[in-house]
């Protein structure tokens, strides 16, 4: 019944197997990390020293468009869809994903959707040069004709992004095992159900919004011109009711992973197991009810300005509890620092203070002063950074294994860790500073005054880079010539994963198996 | 300064650390800490200032109280020092309390915070009316009913910019003409822009407002103490957007009565030169300084084009008068980046620009056009 892989190329082209596809989406998205990653030491290279060095404006615009968004929709978004695929049917007990030949289209189209984005920083007129959050007009009647293929990638994104997500919901609502209720669902599962609902609901609205910017640019229609009656600021509006939901979906699966690892390493079930889920569905409500505090200074009436700040600052409540629930796990545990429990417990404590930057920025009248400046990109980063990317990276220590059968070296991995994590802190602290001294974000060049923790920050970001080939090393070398793994892996892991050999077979549970 | 970035935990520390580490400034300079948001010198900033320590404070007793236990239980609760596991894992109890307290912490915030936002949007009985009008890439300054509008232009020459000279102290910071206010004045900017948006920033006085094409928006500041305040533009408007800087000088109100006379005159020489014939000179001397501030950004220090077309050996500047004419005017029709420059330099400016564009960069028109031409052009010949 069972049978293996297909030889060659056409195994990848065409399968259909979860296990395949989440291991090419997550290559897919490690390469585009190292993309991205390159176009932002472009970014802190011109950021060096003050005066213009390396790169012109016009590119430096461009870089840090294209940094942004093919972090966001490139590495960290496919990269917690691989994540899903190679989890989520072992987690529920099912044999594969629920519908695996859109599961293969889902992943197919995106590799051509990147290609058309970034071959536009080789079309006449550059790239996208007006922010990964291209606020019309200068996304429209002011940008480069290259915008069209941006719109285009933009679209066939977001279809792969709803394809993933409505996938993932019929395969936990259909496919799980006998016995697996919703509440004995592992926290990974939880947090990505939520988070394809976020996907679905948004999606369409960022399709929306880059649909009327085709409109505009090419079929004469003034949604965002003013000059034509149309409202430069409904832009903004519609765009970031898909931004802010889309900020959550790039942490809450993050949450679930740490939830899986957390207490493995301290040896004792996940305090307040019911509390996690309940905090997580109701950030996922509150995201669409506070997208305009990234516009307190668009001019908003007073009576928006203290709702959107109100509501944000309750984000805090249930984002506490979780905090507190990780930190409670750890207290009276037995723990352990494998290197995947030391990326969850960095997530804990940075993702807290971006937090903590985040109530500040909350706080309307303040906000006033941080808006667009260091200091925004220093929180957002806190929290993206170490919120997703570091959770990532745990995850693919803590399951890895489990993947490829070969255990990672424990030296190797840490050595990581601590390059990446001072090469983090390097690069992001200072950011707090420049930005509270009043230095603006998006900008090529600056005054000597804060040329001290710009240069700083630069080095941090070449040793955060230098980390993640330590990270392609350790991921190769383990599958190449890694020892063998058990099939726990850790000390008593909870989990259906871990009841099955390592490396996981090509179909798993293809007989569903008990859940107590 | 690096053992401040390398270890997070040394943020809690800084506040203590700025007081003693904030910069000397010049007399007339406003004072600058390197690492925290300046208090200002407005009622607002002072408010905001409060604000952002206040949260700050709260920040950092929250996270005591959270990474000590956090670190308590790395140290402690490790399986090298033989603890072992408890197996806890609910406490209806906890759960509440840690919803409750945060959420009371947060009422304590909001309850200031809504205040000083009121105070904020409280734009009303201005003394002082001041339109701000966002350009790619410069701002244009209206006082309202005065008579007194003008163009505020980075002032950085490019060598500084391209490291071809040592960069002056105001660095990127600096502009040809100030934005002269008197202190002790409620002044009401209304903030709006003619091409994409931009935002107009003056850390000092705590006012941040988006210059949004079609709005009108306001913001407003009351200046307690004289001296020089700067700011930026903050919202990406293209490629200058790093570039155009301002600079506000908050004087008392005699010398504010004085500077709004002395600019009315100024206009008024403006107009009059506009009836007078200048020399191909003249006119070539003077629009080689209009070139580098309104046209070198995208067309390039030596015409050679950039954002823009070339003007060296462009088919324009060595056209017909009219066709050119028509472009720095009213702009280019296919390309929104040409903006309409008719309202945004005076008619012997214009003419002195346009003059040396089809007299320079190889360009060889040989015609001169007089600040009456470019009236008459205006006006629809």
């Amino acid at each position: 019944m069972a049978h293996g892989p297909a030889k060659g190329l056409s195994r990848w082209l065409f399968t259909t197997n979860h296990k395949d596809i989440g291991t090419m989406y997550l290559w897919f998205s490690f390469a585009m990390f190292f993309l991205g990653g390159i176009f932002a030491l472009v970014i802190r290279a011109e950021l060096f020293e003050p005066g213009l060095q390396i790169v012109q404006p016009e590119i430096f615009n461009q870089m840090t468009t294209m940094h942004g968004l093919i972090m966001v929709f490139g590495a960290v978004m496919p990269a917690f869809v691989g994540l899903a695929n190679w989890l989520i049917p072992m987690m529920v007990g099912a044999p594969d994903m629920a519908l695996p030949r859109m599961n293969n289209w889902s992943f197919w189209i995106l590799p051509f959707a990147f290609t058309m984005l970034v071959s536009t920083l080789f079309m006449e007129g550059g790239g996208p040069n007006f922010g990964w959050t291209f606020y019309a007009p200068l996304s429209t009647t002011y940008a480069p004709p290259s915008v069209t293929f941006f719109i285009f990638a933009v679209h066939i994104m977001g279809a792969s992004s709803i394809m993933g997500s409505i996938n993932i919901i019929a395969t936990i609502f259909n496919m799980r095992a006998p016995g697996m209720t919703l509440m004995k669902m592992p926290l990974f599962v939880w947090t990505w159900l939520i988070t394809a609902y976020l996907l679905i609901a948004v999606m369409p609205v960022l399709a929306g919004v880059v649909t009327m910017m085709l409109m505009d640019i090419h079929f004469g229609t003034s949604f965002f011109d003013a000059a034509g009656g149309g409202d430069p600021v409904l832009f903004q509006h519609v765009f970031w009711f898909f931004g802010h939901p889309e900020v959550y979906i790039m942490i809450l699966p993050a949450f679930g992973i740490v939830s899986a690892i957390i207490p493995t390493f301290a040896r004792k079930p996940l305090f307040g197991y019911s509390s996690m889920v309940y905090a997580t569905a109701s950030i996922a409500f509150l995201s669409f009810i506070v997208w305009a505090h990234h516009m307190f200074t668009v001019g908003m009436p007073i009576a928006g300005e203290l709702f959107f700040m109100y509501a944000t600052m309750l984000i805090a409540v249930p984002t506490g509890v979780k905090v507190f629930n990780w930190v409670t796990t750890m207290f009276r545990g037995s723990m352990t620092f494998e290197t995947p429990m030391l990326f969850s417990i960095a997530f804990v404590i940075l993702f807290t203070i971006g937090g903590f930057s985040g109530l500040m920025l909350a706080i309307a009248p303040a906000d006033f002063q941080y808006h667009d400046t260091y200091f925004v990109v220093a929180h957002f980063h806190y929290v993206l950074v170490p919120g997703a990317i570091f959770s990532i990276t745990a995850a693919v220590y803590y399951w890895l294994p489990k993947w490829c059968g070969n255990m990672y070296s424990e030296i190797m991995g840490k050595t990581h860790f601590w390059v990446a994590f001072i090469g983090l802190n390097l690069t992001f602290f200072p950011m707090h500073f420049v930005g509270l001294a009043g230095m603006q974000r998006r900008v090529p060049d600056y005054n000597q005054f804060f040329a001290d923790f710009n240069q700083i920050s630069s080095m941090g970001a070449f040793l955060f880079g230098a980390a993640q080939l330590l990270f392609l090393y350790n991921v190769i070398s383990t599958i190449v010539k890694g020892k063998k793994a058990t099939d726990e892996v850790w000390e008593n892991p909870e989990g259906l994963e871990w009841t099955v050999p390592s490396p996981a077979p090509y179909h798993t549970f293809s007989v569903p198996p008990e859940v107590r | 300064m690096l053992n401040i970035a390398i270890r997070p935990c040394a943020w809690l520390l800084s506040p203590a650390a700025l007081m003693t580490l904030s910069s000397l400034s010049l007399a007339d300079e406003a004072e600058r800490s390197s690492i925290n948001m300046p208090k200002g010198v407005t009622p607002v900033s002072l408010d905001i200032y409060g604000l952002h320590m206040d949260i700050f404070w709260w920040c950092v007793a929250i996270g005591i109280v959270v990474f000590g236990v956090m670190f308590y239980s790395m140290i402690v609760h490790r399986k090298s020092n033989g603890a072992k596991a408890a197996n806890f894992h609910e406490s209806t109890v906890l759960e509440v309390l840690w919803t409750v307290i945060p959420f009371a912490i947060l009422i304590i915030m909001a309850w200031p915070a809504t205040k000083s936002l009121i105070k904020l949007y409280d734009a009303s009985e201005s003394d002082i009316d001041i339109v701000v009008t966002g350009y790619q890439w410069k701002w244009k300054y209206e006082y309202f009913g005065q008579e007194v509008s003008f163009f505020s232009n980075l002032s950085t020459p490019q060598d500084q910019i391209q490291n071809l000279a040592p960069k002056g102290e105001h660095y990127l910071l600096e502009v040809d003409e100030h934005l002269v206010v008197p202190i002790k004045k409620k002044i009401r900017f209304l903030i709006t822009s003619n091409d994409v948006i931009h935002a107009w920033w003056v850390p000092s006085l705590a006012v941040k407002k988006d210059a949004v094409p079609g709005y009108v928006n306001e913001s407003w500041a009351y200046i307690e103490e004289p001296g020089i305040y700067r700011g930026v533009c903050a919202e990406l408007c293209g490629k200058d957007h790093g570039f155009m800087p301002i600079v506000v000088e908050a004087v008392d109100d005699a010398t504010y009565n004085t500077w709004l006379a002395d600019r009315r005159e100024a206009a008024k020489q403006l107009k009059a030169l506009a009836k007078q014939t200048f020399t191909l000179d003249e006119l070539i001397v003077r629009g080689e300084k209009v070139y580098g501030t309104a046209c070198m950004a995208c067309h390039g220090a030596n015409g050679e084009g950039g954002v823009g077309k070339a003007i060296a050996g462009s088919p324009i500047a060595n056209g017909p008068l009219a066709e050119h004419l028509d472009m720095v005017v009213n702009g280019s029709q296919q390309n929104a980046l040409m903006a309409a420059f008719g309202g945004q330099l005076s008619e012997v400016d214009l003419a002195a620009v346009i003059t040396f564009q089809r007299n320079r960069f190889g360009n060889s028109a040989g015609d001169l056009v007089q600040p009456v031409d470019v009236l008459k052009f205006k006006q629809g010949k």
